[in-house]
């Protein structure tokens, strides 16, 4: 073989790397263009975005405590994907989880950190496994199209929220102030993530979503369940062929993705918030699908990511208040960012199929 | 519960049912021309939110509803474009592609409101039009004839949407596609173009679907005000078996359940009102379950069409 045909596959292989990498910056031209015709200076609203996010520690702190359920969702969101299954119900699993953490502390707030702390993070994961499981269960056992009951379960976990904020799980202090605020009690502080730095919001969820991303890259790549998810995922037919049961992996990486969106839950009551809020989950079940989708579906590349897109979130609001620039921009570029990405894969599989058909 | 229903109460409910079906019918409907071909747009509900705002913005504007329709109908249609160049031309997996396409209608449409309106201001929207003769019959007329035009026009685009996909060449090259279209193909059909042509018009007809929600439902226009309606529409064309009557059935069942619920809210019957609101979505789980293995989902689904592959 010439050398030259050598280079040029390493030339394309590199594009095909990087292709999916310029997805942010595109997405972040096209919003200058829309910032530019909103009568406002594309450097000056960018400026400060990026400043107010990454340019100062109680910025980049922020940027960090929304990172955190961004790149658990995104964790839970790439083991689904892996595994071939869409799990667009992160928003619903990370509601549930932070119910029950919720529940389940103040219920047992007698309890030692050293037990509470752990149990309470172990139960938002597990009620978000069992969120994410009914429709994993529904389309192993029936065939039931996962991502229109991911859906549903969203909406139905809103709803349940709104009940128990609104009703069993309200904070006492409200009713008796008759402010009647959708919230629920404190949790004892026994359950609260160490805060990692005076003054700031940064907690030691952080860590352990960093933690959970080795974890999640050791388990898909390196043990045998993590090893049939992918075979799952990538070739459903030759992992059948291969003996290995595709429906049940397709339900363990639905369930898998639940228990992680739902630990996302947990995580913010516990390290931010300290007691259930309405709109807790802010959007974080989609944009850790962003999240996820950037770091190529792959639990370290997730890291990065969701950095990124945290940072975003939090410049966002500093960008709306300098500039009046309103903070849906944000949104818009996320969906850019999807678009971008998952139109640059054809390249990716055009390469292959003509490897496939040389021989 | 005796008092829960009364005729006047249950009139009333199928009313409000009839009425509640609109934007779900015009969406669905759309989305079924999609899917039929193989296309799955699951961007509908970010259609739906642009097709609203355009259509609440243009309205308020120039003082009239029918140029208000028109801008919903292109938004929708630049919107449906934008999703045939990325599931079509570009082959991306489908159901990413429409994950993308509503966070970008959310986040434009919640951009241009702030930018354009700000506040919440309500306008008048279609009024309900008697039919002559039809609308005089007794208890029916009150039910079925006296309705504002988007209704009617929803109503009027099942048979007309049956007819189509069932009766005309462009509707059997459409199931072709959706079916096989690698032998489609071979048969001269255009397999792209059938596929751009359909989710264009989904789009229109998202974005027609998002229009009658503010400027004949609701008549106003606020941040994320279809709150996942569009995915209701994409499960009721799976219940619906892909076909514009079961569509139609399915987007009735769904707003009666929807309207009973309302009711049992005005009426204080003791049930937590968040509760009742969950029901239409345990109701829909419940009816892909139902409806899972049974529906004939058109082979080529989700899956992008290369010349030359098998």
């Amino acid at each position: 073989m010439p050398p030259k045909t050598e280079y040029s596959r390493l030339l394309n292989r590199t594009i095909e790397a990087l292709l999916p990498l310029l997805a942010v910056p595109v997405a972040l031209l096209i919003g200058a263009v829309m910032i530019y015709a909103l009568g406002v200076n594309p450097f000056q609203a960018y400026g400060t975005l990026f400043q107010g996010a990454f340019g100062n520690i109680s910025g980049f702190t922020q940027s960090l405590v929304k990172a955190t359920p961004l790149l658990l969702v995104g964790l839970g969101v790439t083991i689904a994907f892996r595994g071939g299954v869409i799990n667009i119900g992160g928003e619903g699993q990370l509601i549930v989880g932070a119910l029950a953490a919720t529940a389940f502390s103040i219920g047992f707030s007698d309890l030692p950190r050293i037990i509470l702390l752990p149990l309470t993070l172990l139960i938002a994961a597990l009620s978000g496994a069992v969120w994410g499981g009914v429709p994993g269960v529904l389309k192993a056992r029936l065939g039931v199209n996962e991502i229109l009951s991911t859906v549903m379960m969203n909406a139905i976990a809103l709803q349940l929220s709104n009940y128990l904020l609104r009703g069993p799980m309200i904070d006492p202090a409200e009713i008796e102030r008759g402010t009647q605020i959708a919230q629920s009690d404190l949790l004892p502080q026994a359950a609260w993530l160490t805060r990692l730095m005076p003054r700031t919001l940064l907690h030691s969820g952080a860590i352990l979503a960093l933690i959970m991303a080795v974890l999640v890259y050791i388990f898909l790549w390196r043990t045998t369940i993590g090893y049939r998810i992918r075979a799952v995922g990538l070739n459903p037919d030759a992992a059948r062929y291969a003996g290995i049961p595709v429906r049940f992996y397709q339900a363990l990486s639905l369930i898998l993705g639940g228990a992680f969106a739902g630990l996302a839950g947990g995580v913010e009551v516990a390290g931010v918030h300290h007691r259930m809020i309405e709109g807790l989950s802010g959007g974080y079940g989609f944009s850790g699908i962003v999240a996820a989708l950037f770091g190529k579906l792959h639990p370290l590349g997730a890291v990065p990511a969701s950095v990124l897109f945290g940072g975003l979130l939090v410049g966002a609001d500093r960008m709306q208040r300098a500039t009046q620039v309103p903070s849906a921009l944000i949104t818009v570029i996320l969906g850019l960012v999807v678009l971008f990405v998952v139109s640059s894969e054809i390249w990716a599989r055009r390469r292959a199929r003509r490897r496939e058909t040389r021989g | 519960m005796a008092e829960l229903f009364t005729l006047p109460v249950l009139l009333g409910i199928i009313y409000s049912g009839i009425r509640l079906a609109t934007p779900y019918l015009y969406a669905a409907i759309g989305e079924t021309f999609a899917q039929r071909s193989g296309v799955l747009n699951l961007g509908v509900d970010g259609i739906m939110l642009m097709g609203a705002y355009t259509g609440f913005y243009i309205a308020m504007k120039t003082g009239n509803l029918f140029f208000g329709l028109l801008g919903a109908a292109a938004a929708g249609l630049l919107m449906g474009l934008l999703m045939s160049i990325v599931s079509v031309s570009l082959q991306a997996e489908q159901g990413i592609s429409g994950i993308g396409l509503n966070l970008f209608g959310l986040g434009l449409s919640t951009l241009l409101f702030k930018v354009t309106l700000g506040g919440v201001e309500s306008i008048r929207g279609f009024q309900p039009i008697r039919i002559p003769l039809l609308g005089q019959i007794p208890y029916l007329g009150d039910i079925f004839f006296n309705h504002n035009l988007l209704v009617y026009g929803a109503f009027l685009l099942v048979p007309l949407a049956n007819f189509v996909l069932n009766k005309t060449t462009f509707g059997l090259k459409v199931r072709a596609v959706g079916q096989n279209p690698q032998a489609a193909d071979t048969l001269g059909v255009n397999v792209t173009l059938i596929r751009y042509t359909t989710v264009c018009l989904g789009g229109i007809l998202a974005g027609i679907a998002g229009a009658s929600l503010s400027l004949a439902l609701i008549n106003l226009f606020q941040e994320n005000m279809t709150s996942g309606m569009g995915f209701i529409a994409v499960a009721l064309v799976y219940f619906g078996g892909w076909r514009p009557w079961g569509v139609m059935g399915g987007a009735l069942l769904f707003s009666f359940v929807n309207a009973l619920q309302l009711w049992v809210q005005v009426k204080g019957i003791n049930i937590p009102s968040d509760i009742a609101v969950m029901m239409p979505y345990i109701l829909t789980i419940i009816a892909l379950t139902l409806s899972g293995r049974r529906a004939r989902q058109p082979q080529a689904l989700t899956k992008p069409f290369e010349r030359g592959e098998n």
